[in-house]
């Protein structure tokens, strides 16, 4: 007779994505059974998931172990990514709790519940150990974002927004099961360790076209997700017309997840071939963050604005990926996690500037609110100057880690040109500051007074980027300590 | 721990956020609790930094109460902070000026009193750090810190064109100090591949011997960061926006500190670090600060406006503390740092002179004023007072330091200290003609006729400076022993390291020389 062993179920190495799905689904079920008032928990209820998973995340903090056959990696570097996604998803729920009261359409179970999965799949793609685990979470994570891109029903611009990313997504995805596809082709295996050890001991192999093509079709895909120039076009657009939260958990958790992958990926499996994609990553870097940078400056909307420099965030990031060394990877990790505070932050902010059905996300709009609003202008700033890179907030702390390490191995140029950006920068975070302090409002607005849910998620996130630009020891430690413990 | 076995120079960093702190609760229309909280911090802070100068060891070029904890062990950062001869005095004139500003803004600022108290506070706390801060990157992020509270006070306190005036300020400034962030980590990396640790400790990159091609392009970017907050000609251009916009206090506090930091860093850290390169950029130093000397002369003899042309009269009296650091002399260094302390009392007392007319009559055309004097004799004396120290008139503070100055750059480049002479004969000329016009002449305007003197409130103002410009003219002899042994020693080692970077230079051309000659020789014998 034929005997089947029932594999064992390591739920340990799971728990935290566990715990998100589960949320998920209750929420779903809370939502189908329960009446108004019940609805209006759903938020909480996520919260509560959410904050459970985090302390699961903690207590399997240390674990080096690949589960289910290799499909998932449940080390450091997993942890940590998960460990932003959970903040970001926290906050984001936090943000959306009061945001519900000016977009009254994210009002509804499967907003929440969408959230929920996007962080299962961005944790997932943090985790994955394969390349159709990436890819299935990946897809996890993107589909739940194009429904909540275009969540506001009724606003064309938020249905421009949803069908935009779809399309360009699907595209991009296409190209990234491609690669896999050749690279499978070629090596035989679709498992991210494997690989590695397939092209360290087949040299031979790695400039075969089929690996090439496959390397060049998962940069497409990839790049899209980090929004690399030349794949940068969706971003001002997408992020524009989304809800305003989401824009914000888009901007920072898929960028997360999307760099954990391709750093994942790249490392591990492609480890061998780094002397030749660091070249072609290097003048990436340098023009994503050129040119958004630039572009950034003439932006006459605030969450367009905010689109262009977070592409030029992702310019910095991939200074430290050319740059390759661990140190430079616990950089990336320290970089996402206080970009993401300071991102969610601002983001949360704009999603407050609105009274029910309109919302003011134009730069003039934000003339005179540093004095009209003290909290939200002060937090504006703290996020701001986060994110231009003044001390002693997390941005600071950030590059300082970047670019010091480009410069010990060596990559002075980008470095240079890395300051410089800053430098350009400056100018766009800074006239948000000029607009908020220096100038007298160009017309009445008022605004819903924010919830103490949005207090509480403001003074959160400006807790972690003050935290990490001012006693960076800790997180900065626990970076090192994840990004060395990578499989 | 240090010499008082209390944490003090932390105390005095951060005794003004408490005060931020607190004002932070008050209510924003309770304007004069408002401001009498925010002027017994300053009060108390100043209070509190004079035991620094009371316990200072004269003797000793030693940091002296230092502090040191652990910031980011695996990265070598730590929390490093200590003072010397050098930052000694600039400390006490940052804590001294900090309460003149809060009376000078008593009833100028009238708007959003509490966010301009909070960021004068903010800003004192800053400008300390960066004065002790003996770690780069704590050094760094003060200095950057610095940028933030003065950009607020410009740009919401400011004249009609503020934001012009604030961007620029910021941007000026941070687009300086990034290339030497990119340096210092140059630095800690170099370090580490000589002695095998990391870390930012200024004491220990001292050591640190850079080849000379490398020392050069890390040198620039720092003298340029320095130069620009310093500001030497031709980087000087956002001053005199920054300084006309700003409101009375915020012009004193850039004048009288932030300039000094510029000063400050040279001798801090860009000479001792590179001090080969230091070396050879003399000439250029000297050349440009002559040329800030004479060319803010000549500008701010035709402004138009009393205090534009304050703000050039620094850019030409910040060239004479460059030469004088550059005259790498005992007299030109000392010199150097005695007038950086006589430009923030000097200017300091102007700006404030100025602000107190511009409050009453809301214009600082100097064609709009004439005979003041009939009418304001108290104000009249003053100024008078801050005239003669501004053009150096024996007897008052500024006569020592430019006369040190001259006399250290004589020794060094004779024909740029004659050339600097002119400049203060142009600062005799446009300092008087400026008071005659204001001051004398027939007092034919109508507004004029009514103005009221100085009240009590603006002669307590302006008293400590009046009478510190006597103290440092008659007594000098107090101020300078404190600064002399770190000088000296400031010298002794800049001697040594250029002696042996030239020592080193020549031996290995040498040693490239014998090889040439060796390959030579080994040829010829093959020949034969």
């Amino acid at each position: 007779m034929l005997e089947f062993v029932v594999p064992a179920l390591n739920l340990k190495a799971i728990m935290p994505q566990l715990l998100l799905a589960l949320t998920a689904l209750t929420v779903l079920l809370v939502d189908v059974f329960a009446g108004k008032e019940g609805k209006t928990s759903l938020g909480s209820l996520s919260l509560v998931g959410v904050a459970f998973a985090l302390i699961a995340l903690f207590m399997t903090r240390g674990s080096f172990e690949s589960a289910y056959a290799g499909m998932l990696m449940a080390d450091g570097f997993g942890f940590f990514i998960t460990l932003i996604v959970c903040c970001v998803t926290f906050l984001t729920i936090l943000a959306s709790m009061n945001y519900e009261r000016i977009c009254p359409d994210i009002k509804a179970g499967e907003y929440y519940c969408l959230l929920l999965f996007a962080a299962l799949g961005m944790s997932f793609m943090g985790n994955a150990g394969n390349l159709i685990m990436v890819f299935v979470a990946l897809e996890t994570m993107s589909i739940s974002i194009y429904v909540l891109a275009g969540f506001k029903r009724d606003n064309l611009k938020s249905i421009e927004s949803a069908l935009k990313y779809f399309l360009l997504g699907a595209f991009a995805s296409g190209f990234l099961l491609f690669g896999f596809a050749l690279v499978y082709g070629a090596s035989g295996t679709l498992d991210i360790v494997k690989l590695g050890i397939f092209f360290t001991a087949h040299p031979e192999t790695l400039h075969h076209p089929m690996v090439l093509g496959g390397i060049a079709l998962m940069t497409v895909g990839f790049g899209f997700k980090i929004a690399m120039f030349p794949f940068h076009m969706w971003t001002p657009d997408v992020y524009e017309g989304a809800p305003t939260v989401i824009t914000g958990f888009m901007a920072t958790g898929v960028k997360a997840a999307a760099f954990a992958a391709l750093i994942r990926v790249f490392f591990v499996g492609f480890g061998a071939l780094q002397v030749d994609w660091t070249a072609i990553m290097w003048l990436a870097a340098l023009l994503t963050m050129t040119i958004g940078n630039l572009v950034a400056i003439s932006q006459t909307n605030i969450k367009r604005m905010l689109a262009y420099s977070s592409i030029a965030h992702a310019g910095y990031i991939l200074i430290a990926f050319v740059v390759g060394t661990d140190l430079a990877r616990s950089a990336v990790l320290f970089y996402l996690l206080g970009y993401a505070f300071a991102n969610i932050g601002a983001f949360a902010i704009v999603s407050a500037m609105g009274k029910k059905g309109e919302e003011y996300s134009k730069l003039s709009d934000f003339c005179g609110v540093g004095f009209k609003y003290p909290f939200l202008g002060l937090m504006m700033t703290v996020f701001l100057f986060s994110m231009a890179g003044i001390p002693p907030a997390a941005g600071f702390m950030g590059k300082l880690f970047i670019f010091s390490e480009a410069i010990k191995s060596g990559y002075i140029w980008l470095a240079v040109f890395g300051v410089i950006n800053s430098v350009i920068s400056l100018y766009y975070y800074l006239g948000v500051v000029v607009r908020m302090y220096f100038q007298e409002p160009e017309r009445e607005i008022s605004i819903i007074t924010p919830a103490g849910t949005m207090i509480a998620a403001l003074s959160l996130a400006a807790f972690g980027v003050l935290q990490m630009g001012m006693f960076p020891s800790y997180i900065w430690n626990l970076a090192r300590e994840s990004a060395k413990m990578i499989m | 721990m240090n010499e008082l076995g209390f944490p003090i120079i932390s105390l005095v960093t951060f005794f003004p956020i408490f005060g931020v702190l607190i004002l932070m609760f008050i209510d924003k229309d309770a304007k004069d609790t408002l401001r009498g909280t925010a002027m017994v911090f300053a009060m108390i802070e100043f209070f509190i930094s004079l035991p620094l100068l009371f316990s200072f060891q004269n003797g000793t070029a030693d940091m002296q109460f230092v502090e040191r904890y652990t910031w980011i062990k695996s990265a070598g950062l730590s929390y490093f902070v200590g003072l010397d001869g050098i930052s000694i005095w600039i400390i006490i004139l940052t804590t001294f000026l900090t309460p003149l500003c809060v009376l000078c803004s008593w009833t100028y600022i009238e708007k959003r009193v509490k966010e301009f108290m909070i960021c004068l506070l903010l800003l004192e706390t800053a400008m300390l750090g960066a004065l002790v801060s003996l770690d780069l990157i704590l050094f760094y992020v003060f200095w950057e810190l610095m940028l933030v509270p003065m950009y607020f006070l410009i740009g919401v306190w400011g004249g009609d064109n503020k934001i012009y005036a604030a961007v620029k300020f910021f941007i000026y400034t941070a687009a300086g100090s990034v290339f030497m962030l990119l340096s210092i980590f140059f630095l800690y990396y170099l370090n580490h591949k000589t002695t095998g640790v990391y870390t930012f400790d200024l004491l220990e990159l001292y050591k640190l011997n850079i080849p000379v091609s490398i020392q050069f392009w890390l040198c620039i970017a720092f003298f340029i960061s320095f130069a620009i907050k310093v500001p030497m000609f031709p980087l000087h251009t956002w001053l005199p926006d920054a300084h006309v916009q700003a409101p009375t206090a915020g012009s004193v506090i850039l004048a009288g500190v932030l300039l000094k930091m510029g000063a400050y860093g040279f001798m801090r850290f860009a000479i001792p670090l590179f001090p080969y390169a230091s070396h050879k950029f003399t000439p250029v130093i000297a050349v440009l600060a002559v040329i800030g000397i004479i060319y803010g002369a000549l500008v701010a003899m035709v402004q138009p406006d009393m205090k534009k042309l304050v703000a050039y009269s620094s850019v030409s009296h910040l060239g004479y503390v460059m030469l004088g650091i550059f005259a790498f002399n005992m007299q030109g260094v000392e010199g150097g740092l005695y007038q950086m302390l006589n430009h923030g009392i000097s200017t300091g007392a102007l700006f404030l002179i100025v602000g107190m007319l511009y409050e009453r009559r809301h214009t600082r055309m100097i064609k709009d004023f004439g005979g003041i004097a009939k009418v304001m004799p108290i104000y009249a004396t003053f100024f008078m007072i801050a005239t003669l120290s501004s053009i150096a008139v024996p007897g008052t503070n500024g006569f020592v330091g430019e006369f040190m100055i001259l006399v250290g750059a004589f020794r060094t480049f004779p024909i740029f200290a004659v050339l600097a002479t002119s400049g203060a004969v142009l600062g005799a000329l446009y300092m008087l003609w400026m008071y005659q016009r204001v001051m004398f002449q027939p007092l034919d305007k109508e507004e004029n006729k009514v103005l009221k003197d100085l009240n009590a409130r603006e002669i307590v103002t302006l008293l400590p400076l009046a009478i510190l410009v006597f103290v440092m003219g008659f007594f000098p002899g107090y101020f300078l022993r404190k600064m002399d042994a770190s000088c000296e020693h400031f010298l002794k080692t800049y001697q040594q390291q250029v002696a042996m970077y030239e020592q080193g230079l020549e031996e290995s051309g040498t040693a490239r020389l014998t090889a040439v000659l060796e390959e030579c020789n080994l040829k010829s014998t093959l020949l034969d």
